[in-house]
Order: structure tokens, then C-alpha cells, then sequence
């Protein structure tokens, strides 16, 4: 194993990373390949993130050596894993954008000398080679805020060739992007690997890992699992590796039966303060026991239409919720006591309370159900309803008293679903429920789903990938540019009908 | 294989290291607390003698009112800088209807109201302050430590305007107007403890209460960890904000009619920097500045640190100067180990969970 390769550009070996009371790695051999696409995938918590940083130098392995190019390294910082070539584009773009695409690029590393002035000539001139590499026409002085997501993902990774980089890691690049925006990033990774440079490919996506990958690594609970090249194997091969067995692929039963409309919108229309229509004009409904999946890209406006029938924007139009008609100006907490409640999309950011525990995470929205003498919360009550929904989502957790922050994301997600179940809604609305959890805790997602609408409640849920709304939805509808452009039953749906419902007006 | 196990086997040591430290982390207020209070036992003679704890006690109070009004807002990662200001307006208020009664020029009468419906009025007034803080910050998006700061120097002023800049003595009333009793709030005891001692424990139970049993201080705390979540949950963020700044104003309003009751006078300087040690204490007894992160117990013991440290200072003949220095000193100290412990605790949250 040890003998030198020259197609290996970097070689770890029995890298172990040590937390107190925790093994995230454990002897991890990897290698990394010259100038291809090397996936490496696992479930949340199989520690690609730990080798990743070890690799960029974020942290220190607590053991083990890397070899680049056959020759021991160790990386105190990111600037000697920097300094050596190796460069990583974060999941979360570290980006200002209040500064130009040059200044973004420069950034710490200003060509300046002295006390002269910026060289920004220079910077400029940089940066337009590395557009040039990158095949974009965006003008080096252009303010970063201009830029679509996909194209400041690009300035990501200009600014890690700038440095150089031999080796570029990409942690889940295409999380944010749109369809057409994952081709642009696919052509300029494939140039980048023609130019020599090895990528490092960091996703949960597999159809992505099967269509640019070249090497694929699998690790499982902080061993390395196994090795192949992508052309020997398939997605089912990757999730058996990933988690030992093959997960459920279909999730509906076949003759399922809805009961009446529990929510029912007509002619919503959001308009946001810079005048530009957000949803516009959508009706539909949802009924007693049936999932609706809503499939769009990125800036369809799902997560508006869901944010105005929670009542969390100034919307026109009607909504009706479980046969109440609900006035416009009705506050959040009024309609969730209809029936009516969000997972949201961003868990960190909208979700969860970080610092709170599991169990008072899970109640807050539905404290006023539990209540002695209209008054003082029901402590017993509560602790049954958490112990229960904790059972019934099987999560994991040692006790309900402990953070939220020191769960795994899946398990934060559950504790989010069940704390919108306490509230026994009628129509449950999901906004991209599975973004950032891995496969496992996706299955659980999904059955959940399903059960819940086995209750007769109806599942509002929006996602953008196509493969996860087949799976789960009896009836489709696709958002293009804040309108409905398609309300398909899921037995007459096609992938490709929905992909060009989704571009339309684009 | 035996480093393998070499391993697995150190965390578990080094973890239950980190649990007794992190004990005694959490426990520190009390741990300080009992320092601070062995330390002055043995330097100063008869500290612990029953009346000049009664004293201290009393003493303590007051802040305690402030800091366990203002536990709230700090929780919901907000601050309040006026309450200082609405003790002194408050005792203002108190002494103006006492001494001067409520004036009727057009009838050329002035009524002089009991001292049962004065102590509600000032009460209220406190509360409508308070109130009107919240609001400005809730609805026009002032940040809190500017909106208060502001409110904090229009109250003052106002105190001062009340009685260009005099003090209202002799608060004891006149028996034939009826509005005698006013200094008993201050002076009076039951079972041997000033009311005002009596008080504090209330207040403290009563705010420990809503906090830890009712919808209110659950959503309290669910604002200042995340305040999107918070609303997306169906929080009233707005509301129960300002009524987190109400409560502040209140029991402003509380220590403002002890103080004045005490001393049987009104001063319109009364109060000057007292939000400082209420913060001081709030921090002390371990809420975050963040958010999110706090006990009432905590603050309760916090004041106590800082009322006896104070207290206990005097006694042992320590100059003013040097007072100022150690308290700063203790507060700064308190802060670096909550960092220390929020990390520590995050840390075995994380064992405990995996």
C-alpha cells in the first residue's frame, strides 16, 4: 500500500482523529487521485467532514501521517495546506458581498507592498485569467452581490486557484445551486481536472457522485469503508456500502384514499418591497391525507408561498385552513392553533433553538395545549408528550434535558417535526425537509411522512430534487418563478414533464 | 490492537474529570458566594452577626429588584439601561403625590390619595416606562441599548423637572390628610425581617415561577436562543417582548418606592448607575449576554455576591477606590469562566449524546 504511485497526489494514512469521550476517525487510509474527481460520501457523523479539514489543514489529525506527492506533510494551518496546494471551497460561501469579485479573490493575501497602494492592476488582471480558466464572463471589478449563487460558488473556487491549488476539496457544491447552474460547475470541474487539478467531491446528491465522480470512497462511522472506481459501480452499490443494507426506495402504498380539502388557497400574490412578485397568483389544495410535493428550483417561491400561509408575510389572496377562512392579518401563532404548521427549510438559522433542550425545543409551539388552570404548564404532561414523540420519531437521544446543538442534523430535524406535531396539525408543511441529512435520516423522513398522512393529515412539502419527490408524493405541483405551472398526479408525472414545468417563464 | 484501546479508554477519564469541573462550573455562584462569605467571616469581626446581616440583606435588595426585573430582557438578548433612571423617577412620583398631592388648579383643590393607591399608581407608571421602551424597540427597530439609553436620560430629566432638581421630604405623610404609612414599606417588619427582605423572595419566586412554568417565560427564552425559529414556532415576539420590558419597568418601579420609603425621602439623583449592578448580577448569576442562557435563582445569588462583596468591603475599612477595582475584577472573572463553562457544557453534551 505504501509504495509510490505517481497517480496518487495525496495519501493518507491511519489518520484517527480524537475527541474526548469520541472516535470521529478511526485509521482511515484515503488516497487521492491525479487530476479526477474523487467522491468520497458517508452519512452524516462518518467523519468526511473531520478528514476533509485534517486534509486543508483545518484541524490536526490525533494520529496518522499525509503524504503528498510521497513526501510526509503536516499542516498546522490552512495556509500550509494552502502554501502545498491544497484548497477548499466550504459548504457556506465565505464571501463579501459588499466587495468586488477581485477584492473577494485577494482577500489576506492583497498584492501590496509596503506602504504603497493596493496593486489593484494586478488583482484585476489575476482575476481575469482565473474567469478566463473558469470560461465566465464576470468583470474582476463586479460587486459579488451582483452575482448568482452559482457564479460566487465559482468565486470559491477561483479564489482557491488563485493559491494555486493542485487539490481542491468542494464540500457539497451544489447544495444551493439550480440544475443548470450544477451543469455549469460539472463543465468547469471537468476543465479544472483536464488542466491536471484533483478534485475532492463532498455530496449527498448520488446521481451527481455517478455523473461526475471518477473515484468513489465510502466512509462509515469513521472507518473507511471501501474504494472503486465510479464506471464499476451503481447507486445501490454506494448505498449499501453507505449504510449496509438497501433502503426503501418506494414509500406509498398503492390505493391510498384522501378525505376533504384541509387547506385550500386561492390567488396568493406576495410582493416584497422592491416591487418583485414573489408568488404570484397560485391556487391549490391540499386534502385530508394526501402528500403534495412541490418541486422547483432554487428562487421559485416555495418557501414564500409556505411562509404566507403561515402568515409570516403580507400576501394578498385566501386561505383556508381546515374549513376556517382565515383572515390576511392573522398572526402565526392563531393559525397554527387551527391546524396549520412549518418545518422550515434553514434548521440552523429557522429551526431549532440551539442552546435549548431536546424537550423544550419539541413544545414550544404547542405549550398552550398543556396548560393546568389555563395557566401554568403541565410539567407532566409535557415530559409524556416528549418521551412519546421521541419514541414515535425514533430519535436519538440520551435525554430529552440535552441541547439540541448536540444532536446529529437528522435527529435535529426530527425533534423540529415532532415539535410541529405536538400542536396535532391538519396539514403539515415541509419545507425542504431532507437538505443537509443524510440518506438513513431521509428514509425516516419520508415514512414519517407517510404516516402521518396514513392519520389524515395532509403534507404540504417542497424539494428540490426530483428523485425525492417521486418517491413520496401522491400529487405534484412545480413552481416556476413564484407561478404554478404544473399540478400533476404523481402516476402521471414524468421527471422529464417536471423539469420543463419547472424552467417555464425562465 | 492496545492502542486501540488506549483510545477508547482516555476519554472516559479525561470526561470524568470534565464532569466535576463542569459541577462545580454550574455551582459557581453558589461556590463564590460561600467564598466571598468565609473570607469576610473571618477578616471582619461579627459579620455574620444577625443585624448586620439584616442590613446587608437590605441592601441587597434593592439591586436584587433591579436584577431580577431586568433577567428577563437580557434573556431575550436585550439590555435596559433606564431602570436605574425609573427607580429615581419612580420614588419622584412616590414623594410628589405624598408631599403635594394631585393639583386641580381649576377646582383650587389638591387631592391627597392614600398611600394603598399611590403605591399601585407608581407602580403602573413604572410598568407604562417600561412599556414604552419596548414598544420603541419592537416596532421602530431601535436597539435596545440605544432606545433604553435614551429613555434612561429623558426619565432622569424628568425626575428632576418634577421638582426642579429638590429633594420630597418628610414622606411620612400627615395624619389628617390620610396619607400616612408610606415609610412602613421600608421600615416595618414581619417576623423580624423588613418587609423589603420579605419582598425580594417573593418577587424572586413569583419571576422564578413564570419563568420556569408558564408560556411566557418559555417563549422568553425561546427568543433569545433564535428569534426566527421563535416566530416561526408562533411566539409573539413582539408582545412578549414588551412586556419583558414592562416587567422591567415594574419592579424599577418596586425598588424605586423601597428606596424612597427607606429613606423617607425623594431624590431625584437616587439611583444614578444602579442598572450597572443589576447587570453585574444578572451576569454574575450566569445569563448570557446572548440570550437564551439564564436562571432567576442565579440572579438572586449574583446580587448577593455583589451586595456582600460591597458590603463586606466597607466593613473590613477597604477604600472606595479599591472597592470599584475588585468588583470589576470579580465581574470580569465571572464572564471568562461562563465562556469556559458553555464551552465545557457543550462539550459533555456532546459525549453524553454520542
Amino acid at each position: 500500500m505504501s509504495q509510490a504511485n505517481a497517480d496518487i497526489v495525496i495519501r493518507a494514512e491511519k489518520i484517527s482523529m480524537i475527541y474526548p469521550g469520541t472516535i470521529a476517525l478511526n485509521e482511515v487510509d484515503y488516497r487521492v487521485y491525479r487530476g479526477k474527481v474523487n467522491v468520497i460520501i458517508g452519512e452524516n457523523g462518518a467523519g468526511k467532514s473531520t478528514l476533509m479539514k485534517i486534509l486543508a489543514g483545518v484541524q490536526q489529525p490525533s494520529k496518522g501521517a499525509i503524504y503528498l506527492n510521497d513526501e510526509a506533510v503536516s499542516f498546522q494551518h490552512t495556509r500550509d495546506a494552502a502554501a502545498k496546494g491544497i484548497g477548499m471551497v466550504h459548504q457556506e460561501l465565505n464571501l463579501f458581498g459588499n466587495l468586488t469579485v477581485a477584492e473577494n479573490i485577494f482577500l489576506g493575501r492583497e498584492k501590496q507592498h509596503g506602504l504603497m497602494p493596493l496593486d489593484t492592476a494586478e488583482q484585476h488582471r489575476v482575476t481575469a485569467e482565473l474567469m478566463a480558466r473558469l470560461d465566465q464572463d464576470i468583470a474582476p471589478s463586479e460587486l459579488l452581490s451582483n452575482l448568482k449563487v452559482g457564479q460566487q460558488q465559482l468565486i470559491e473556487i477561483a479564489k482557491a486557484l488563485a493559491d494555486e491549488a493542485d487539490v481542491l476539496i468542494l464540500d457539497e457544491p451544489t447544495s444551493a445551486l439550480s440544475k443548470t447552474e450544477v451543469e455549469l460547475l460539472f463543465k468547469v470541474i471537468r476543465d479544472l481536472t483536464a488542466q491536471g487539478v484533483s478534485i475532492i467531491y463532498i455530496s449527498h446528491r448520488l446521481e451527481e457522485l455517478m455523473a461526475i465522480g471518477d473515484y468513489i470512497a465510502i466512509l462509515r462511522d469513521g472507518h473507511f469503508q471501501s474504494e472503486a472506481q465510479v464506471k464499476d459501480i451503481d447507486v445501490p452499490w454506494i448505498v449499501r456500502e453507505m449504510l449496509g443494507s438497501d433502503p426503501v426506495s418506494t414509500f406509498l402504498k398503492p390505493g391510498r384514499e384522501f378525505g376533504e380539502p384541509v387547506l385550500n388557497v386561492k390567488n396568493i400574490k406576495l410582493i416584497n418591497e422592491m416591487g418583485l412578485t414573489l408568488v404570484d397568483d397560485v391556487s391549490m389544495n391540499v386534502k385530508s391525507g394526501e402528500i403534495v410535493g412541490v418541486y422547483g428550483l432554487m428562487g421559485a417561491g416555495r418557501t414564500e408561498l409556505m411562509e404566507c400561509l403561515l402568515g409570516l408575510q403580507e400576501y394578498s389572496g385566501e386561505v383556508e385552513i381546515a374549513g376556517h377562512k382565515v383572515p390576511g392579518n392573522m398572526d402565526t401563532s392563531e393559525r397554527i392553533k387551527l391546524g396549520i404548521c412549518l418545518v422550515p427549510e434553514d434548521r440552523k438559522k429557522n429551526g431549532i433553538f440551539p442552546i435549548s433542550s431536546v424537550s423544550n425545543n419539541m413544545t414550544i409551539s404547542s405549550l398552550w395545549r398543556r396548560l393546568k388552570h389555563r395557566f401554568s404548564i403541565d410539567e407532566k404532561a409535557e415530559a409524556e408528550a416528549v418521551t412519546s414523540a421521541i419514541g414515535d420519531l425514533s430519535i436519538k437521544v440520551s435525554s430529552p434535558d440535552i441541547e439540541i446543538r448536540a444532536l446529529s442534523g437528522g435527529n435535529q430535524q426530527k425533534v423540529v417535526i415532532g415539535r410541529t406535531l405536538l400542536t396535532s396539525p391538519k396539514v403539515l408543511l415541509l419545507d425542504e425537509p431532507t437538505r443537509g441529512i443524510d440518506i438513513g435520516a431521509k428514509g425516516d423522513v419520508f415514512n414519517m411522512m407517510v404516516t402521518l398522512s396514513e392519520q389524515g393529515i395532509g403534507v404540504l412539502f417542497s424539494t428540490s430534487d426530483l428523485k425525492e419527490i417521486m418517491a413520496v408524493s401522491d400529487r405534484i405541483l412545480v413552481m416556476s418563478g413564484g407561478k404554478l405551472t404544473a399540478n400533476i398526479l404523481r402516476s402521471e408525472a414524468t421527471e422529464s414533464a417536471l423539469v420543463s414545468a419547472s424552467a417555464q417563464g425562465l | 490492537m492496545k492502542t486501540s484501546q488506549n483510545i477508547a479508554s482516555q476519554p472516559s477519564s479525561v470526561f470524568s474529570g470534565e464532569s466535576l469541573l463542569l459541577l462545580a462550573l454550574k455551582m459557581r455562584t453558589f461556590i463564590a458566594l460561600f467564598l466571598i462569605l468565609a473570607f469576610f467571616t473571618f477578616m471582619v469581626p461579627g459579620f455574620l452577626a444577625p443585624s448586620s446581616v439584616v442590613i446587608m440583606v437590605k441592601h441587597i435588595a434593592i439591586n436584587a429588584f433591579l436584577a431580577l426585573g431586568i433577567t428577563f430582557v437580557i434573556i431575550t438578548a436585550g439590555i435596559d439601561l433606564s431602570i436605574g433612571a425609573i427607580l429615581g423617577f419612580c420614588g419622584m412620583v412616590a414623594g410628589w403625590l405624598i408631599t403635594k398631592g394631585i393639583v386641580l388648579p381649576m377646582f383650587g383643590i389638591a387631592i391627597f390619595p392614600s398611600v394603598w393607591l399611590i403605591v399601585p399608581i407608581v407602580l403602573v407608571i413604572g410598568g407604562l416606562i417600561g412599556a414604552v421602551n419596548g414598544v420603541l424597540i419592537t416596532r421602530y427597530n431601535v436597539a435596545p441599548f440605544i432606545c433604553t439609553l435614551g429613555t434612561m436620560y429623558v426619565v432622569r430629566g424628568a425626575s428632576m423637572l418634577l421638582s426642579g432638581g429638590e429633594t420630597f421630604t418628610g414622606l411620612s405623610g400627615n395624619e389628617q390628610l390620610g396619607n400616612t404609612g408610606f415609610e412602613l414599606i421600608g421600615s416595618a417588619k414581619l417576623l423580624g425581617l423588613p418587609y423589603a427582605i420579605w419582598m425580594m423572595f417573593i418577587l424572586a419566586a413569583v419571576i422564578a415561577y413564570i419563568a420556569k412554568r408558564t408560556q411566557f417565560g418559555r417563549h422568553v427564552f425561546a427568543i433569545g436562543d433564535n428569534e426566527h425559529s421563535a416566530e416561526l414556532s408562533g411566539v409573539k415576539v413582539r408582545s412578549v417582548k414588551v412586556w419583558v420590558y414592562t416587567i422591567s419597568g415594574f419592579c424599577a418601579a418596586i425598588a424605586g418606592i423601597v428606596v424612597s420609603s427607606q429613606l423617607v425621602a425623594s431624590h431625584p439623583a437616587t439611583g444614578v448607575s444602579f442598572e450597572m449592578n443589576a447587570i453585574a448580577a444578572v451576569v454574575l448569576g450566569g445569563t448570557s449576554l446572548a440570550g437564551g442562557r439564564g436562571t432567576i435563582m442565579g440572579t438572586l445569588i449574583g446580587a448577593f455576591v455583589i451586595g456582600i462583596l460591597a458590603d463586606g468591603l466597607v466593613m473590613m475599612g477597604v477604600s472606595e477606590f479599591w472597592q470599584m477595582v475588585i468588583k470589576g475584577v470579580v465581574i470580569i472573572l465571572a464572564v471568562i469562566i461562563d465562556q469556559k463553562q458553555s464551552r465545557l457544557q457543550h462539550k459533555a453534551a456532546i459525549v453524553q449524546q454520542k
